[in-house]
């Protein structure tokens, strides 16, 4: 996994390297404990941190709590200096200036997602928060997954429950760490309370999509994390953690098969497809259309669309793959070969031979 | 799943990405509200580490003694499972599921202690790192150069009723390392030095994500008349594809385990069928060395641990008669190892063409090992 030691070192990247280690101390931390309904924990896990925190001797206070909390949550609050609201008549605001003046070490925000009165403050408490980590100040907070705006529509969608205070995903990508806190359904399913054996499976059903949602955010806010760690520490080649799938295309290829089986296969590792073709001078006019359309299939698979470009096309190929942590390859093999070819192997068997670890799939044409 | 389960006991799994995480302290904690509950809770085998809050929890859960078996003039301590079964409680807490048990004890592995568990009603809540699925064990070495021994099938996995992910962020967990909380001191720098990198934890922790996110996908219950919001992307997709099943080409060449490992994987995923074949050309018993049968009968053997149906056929022409095979039996993508390379064995390259231009609407799928890293 080492980057080659010949190699001298690239000033851009230990530039970048300089900056991610700067940016992870020049800011307050962001920590996100992410739940995929409410009843899973989440309150408890941020009030729990904050607790192991304030015993190691850091100075620990709260920002903003849930208004109705259970009672063994309310015993822990106990504990910790509360900075009251603002505009608590309205449904409240965090006191910005207040907790900055105070400085604490560590800030406990509940609800996230929370929009804040107007005229109080920033339109979300999102906002206080960006405000808070750049006064340095490191956040503990809990947000649940239909408040993600971006997945706003699929969980209303699941819940039928109309959401108004989202968070943008973006501010969730930034964070330095987020934690999951996952609980089987069933957990809150004594919780909710149900009606009759129907109602059972329907709200199961119901929080165990939103359960999957919320793992696969995650996990790609951690595979985010993975790519700058790995970027900022000049690890060339990026590492397999999920399936990524890159289909090849030519003008001639069987392009419609190959890109609608690689979506299905990305869909259902909840991986990436990447759609690839290799730049070649000379296409006539009825290939080039060809291609055009190949590639109109793609962005209708919403693949990610990328032109290499390189002499050999295999060279380009794996170059990409290696470089981009890709697991599949999906090729196209003409099936009319003369006997110099098949003696000596064609393209897609240099391919083959020199994908390290990666699947090669092929498609006659 | 679902339908042994009538007599036989629940299996809940807490799935961690490394040692450290919580798991065990989960599981306890969960054997602590039971019991308050009033729930018949015993401790089968729990793995104290040294760490003081998690030895904490157990306080108050009855233990039930480990057996110890003597192995060349050593001692060993493993789960007695006959006492476990003798003293009959509704819920055992189990940790690690993927353990090994050392030799003279009754099973090999601690996960088929917990199936007779299992099978004789009890409930058994139990701990695992996902870095212990037979499956991911290559993709694992890949990402963090180690290769992981004690492994679990991943059909073992999938009997669970229910799997939870206990997460935590690298940070916290290598902060928690070096405050010496998840090993002694000595143990902790060699630790730190390997497995703890934080780009593995990093990786290893988006897998557990990734896995668990599979396992509720899996358990998704089905509700007659509600749509799977996964329908309209479906839909817009065009034609439903008919189910997929995949077979494995098994042969005497290293690379079978790897091939084994990701065809299982990749059925899992697609919901497909899993079968394997190797063709046996004629004269091969007689030009075949003994290493090579041996070589062949371990991946035979491999792909029944793995829960793949294996056939052995004879025949003059191996590439006909494995697409052949493949056509009777609906397969819709075939696994093959890639050949090893080298002038004389050209026609290994051959016989890749060969599969594929037999195969028609079959793909076929080669499969590469990483050579070194």
């Amino acid at each position: 996994m080492a980057s080659n030691p010949d190699s001298r070192p690239d000033p851009d990247r230990l530039l970048r390297q300089i900056e991610f280690d700067e940016q992870r101390r020049r800011l307050g931390r962001l920590k996100v404990f992410l739940g995929y309904a409410s009843g899973v924990g989440k309150s408890f896990r941020m009030l729990d941190e904050g607790r192991r925190r304030k015993e190691r001797g850091e100075d620990v206070i709260i920002g903003a709590v849930q208004s109705k909390l259970s009672p063994d949550l309310i015993s822990l609050l106990d504990r910790f200096e509360i900075i009251s609201q603002i505009c608590a008549d309205r449904g409240g605001a965090m006191d910005v200036p207040a907790i900055i003046a105070r400085r604490p070490q560590v800030c406990l925000i509940d609800e996230l997602a929370h929009r804040n009165p107007s005229g109080c403050g920033n339109a979300h408490r999102w906002q206080d928060v960006e405000q808070l980590l750049e006064a340095g100040i490191a956040i503990i907070t809990a947000v649940n997954l239909n408040h993600i705006e971006e997945l706003h529509d699929t969980t209303q969608q699941i819940t039928g429950k109309e959401v108004r205070e989202t968070v943008p995903k973006a501010f969730l990508m930034h964070a330095e760490e987020i934690a999951i806190v996952d609980a089987p359904p069933e957990q809150i399913l004594e919780r909710v309370g149900v009606r009759s054996e129907t109602d059972r499976l329907v709200t199961e059903r119901r929080l165990s999509e939103l359960r999957e949602m919320a793992l696969l955010l995650a996990a790609e806010v951690v595979d985010r994390q993975l790519e700058s760690y790995l970027e900022a520490h000049g690890i060339g080649h990026s590492i397999g953690a999920h399936e990524k799938i890159l289909v090849c295309i030519t003008p001639r290829a069987n392009a419609r098969l190959m890109i609608e089986s690689g979506r299905r296969n990305a869909q259902r590792f909840h991986g990436e497809l990447i759609v690839a073709y290799v730049q070649q001078s000379s296409l006539s006019a009825a290939d080039q259309e060809l291609l055009e359309s190949h590639l109109a299939l793609a962005r209708d698979a919403s693949a990610r669309v990328e032109v290499l470009e390189d002499g050999d096309p295999i060279e380009a190929i794996l170059r990409f793959a290696n470089q981009n942590g890709v697991t599949q390859i999906f090729i196209g093999h003409s099936l009319r070969q003369d006997w110099w070819t098949r003696l000596f192997g064609g393209p897609v068997d240099r391919l083959i031979r020199q994908a390290e670890g990666i699947d090669v799939r092929i498609f006659p044409h | 799943m679902a339908e042994a389960t009538k007599t036989s006991g629940r299996l809940k799994t807490y799935l961690g990405y490394a040692a450290g995480v919580g798991k065990t302290y989960q599981m306890l904690e969960e054997g602590q509200q039971l019991k308050a509950k009033g729930v018949d809770v015993v401790i089968g085998y729990f793995e104290p580490h040294g760490r003081q809050d998690t030895i904490a929890r157990t306080e108050g859960l009855e233990i039930v003694p480990r057996q110890i078996i003597e192995y060349r003039g050593a001692r060993f301590d493993e789960m007695d499972t006959p006492a476990i079964l003798w003293r009959r409680p509704e819920v055992c807490l189990v940790d690690e599921l993927a353990h090994t048990n050392v030799p003279g004890s009754e099973r090999a592995k601690r996960w088929e202690d917990v199936i007779v568990l299992l099978d004789a009603g009890i409930d058994i809540i139990t701990t695992m790192n996902v870095q212990h699925l037979e499956s991911l064990n290559d993709q694992v070495w890949q990402i963090t150069g180690i290769r992981v021994r004690e492994t679990l099938p991943d059909w073992v996995l999938k009997q669970a009723d229910e799997v939870v992910m206990v997460d935590l962020p690298p940070a916290a967990l290598l902060n928690r390392l070096a405050r010496g909380a998840v090993y002694a001191p000595d143990k902790a720098e060699r630790a730190l030095q390997y497995f703890f990198k934080e780009s593995n934890l990093v990786a290893l922790r988006e897998i557990a994500l990734r896995q668990t996110a599979h396992e509720v996908d899996l358990r998704q219950p089905q509700v007659p008349g509600v749509p799977d919001h996964d329908a309209p992307k479906a839909a817009r997709a065009g034609p439903a594809a008919g189910p997929e099943r995949i077979l494995v080409h098994i042969t005497p060449d290293a690379n079978t385990a790897i091939l084994l490992r990701r065809a299982r994987r990749v059925a899992d995923y697609l919901r497909a069928d899993c079968l394997a074949v190797h063709i046996a050309e004629a004269g091969d018993s007689k030009r075949s060395s003994a290493a090579e049968r041996e070589a062949l009968a371990k991946h035979l053997n491999f792909a029944r641990h793995l829960h793949v149906e294996t056939r052995v056929l004879d025949s003059e022409d191996a590439a006909e008669a494995l697409v052949n095979f493949a056509r009777s039996r609906k397969v819709t993508q075939i696994y093959m190892a890639r050949p090893r390379y080298s002038l004389a064995k050209r026609i290994a390259g051959n016989f890749i063409h060969r599969v594929v231009r037999l195969a028609g609407d079959m793909q076929v799928i080669i499969v590469a090992e990483h050579r070194g890293r």
